[in-house]
């Protein structure tokens, strides 16, 4: 019964394909504005890729790969992963920079 | 009646989460290796992304956003129990894939040409930075490469599923699982194209 309850609420949750359409042009029209940003010189070049690639990568797992819909597990696991890689690239460049 | 076929979609996502996360990792350490030697070589970074052809990584990139919508639009098909909308996405998708395939043997193709390719005579003779720009290049491009491959073989099966009704409304958690690798295939690519292709 209450599985049965379960997989209908889960199944009320799922989007359609207009979401989904919808997610990919923003990700067409992010990925025109960074091809944009990269002719506007090295420093535009540089902010290009530290926002909107992070962005258009969120967006794809967010919604293409329904980390919206999963619990609180399935994110937290990314965001440690994340942030180990963050934690790794600060210890080489704080390593760098006091060669 | 069906009470003793063991079954759990939550942990098989989550497996596969798993599994992804360690990729993640996998790449990542590439993706520090990069921005050390570009921070390192600059000038030579520069001038390495020149010489790729940055209208074939855009486009690149274009089939793989589109392939990585197709999929996910294959498993809202299969919810709805369209099998045949399902299969016609999934069938996109492997088309896709190969066209990325191909467009990446060109690029390849014309590298090689042009005597840049790993251990080349030519590379050697290239300033150092150069040289690590085009080894991480090969590494990092050969890497996706493969896992466009394994992509493509993982989505094939899926396509033989859907048709044989192996992957259904009812039970579609492999389809899923399948789709979750090829979106991280795809976001790979997302940092993959500012990082060589827009590098000049």
């Amino acid at each position: 019964m209450s599985e049965h309850a379960e997989h209908s609420a889960e199944h009320a949750e799922h989007p359609g394909y207009g979401t989904f359409i919808k997610i990919w042009l923003i990700l067409v029209v992010l990925t025109g504005c960074l091809v944009g940003v990269s002719h506007l010189g090295q420093t535009a070049a540089v902010w290009g890729l530290l926002t909107l690639t992070p962005l258009k990568a969120g967006l794809v797992f967010y919604y293409f790969m329904h980390l919206k819909y999963e619990g609180p597990l399935f994110k937290v696991v990314v965001l440690v992963t994340l942030g180990t890689l963050l934690i790794f690239f600060a210890l080489l460049f704080s390593d760098v920079a006091f060669r | 009646m069906t009470g003793h076929v063991h079954r759990d979609d939550f942990g098989s996502r989550l497996g596969m989460w798993l599994f992804l996360v360690t990729e993640m990792v996998l790449f990542g350490g590439l993706f520090i290796g990069y921005s050390y030697m570009r921070y390192r070589y600059p000038a030579e970074f520069h001038h390495g992304g020149g010489e790729l052809n940055a209208t074939l990584g855009i486009i690149n990139t274009l089939v793989l956003l589109t392939s990585s919508l197709t999929v996910v639009l294959a498993i809202v098909a299969i919810q709805r129990a369209e099998k045949k909308r399902a299969m016609a996405f999934l069938g996109t998708t492997l088309a896709l894939g190969l066209t990325f395939l191909v467009i990446k043997g060109f690029e390849w193709g014309a590298k090689f040409h042009h005597g840049i390719y790993p251990n080349s005579h030519h590379l050697a003779t290239m300033p150092p930075g150069e040289q690590v720009f085009f080894g991480l290049y090969f590494t990092m491009t050969g890497l996706h490469g493969v896992h466009v491959i394994v992509g493509l073989g993982l989505l094939s099966v899926m396509l033989w599923w859907v048709a044989t009704d192996r992957v259904r409304q009812d039970r579609y958690v492999h389809l899923e699982n399948s789709g979750l690798y090829w979106h991280l295939v795809d976001v790979i690519w997302i940092f993959l194209l500012p990082l060589f292709y827009l590098a000049a």
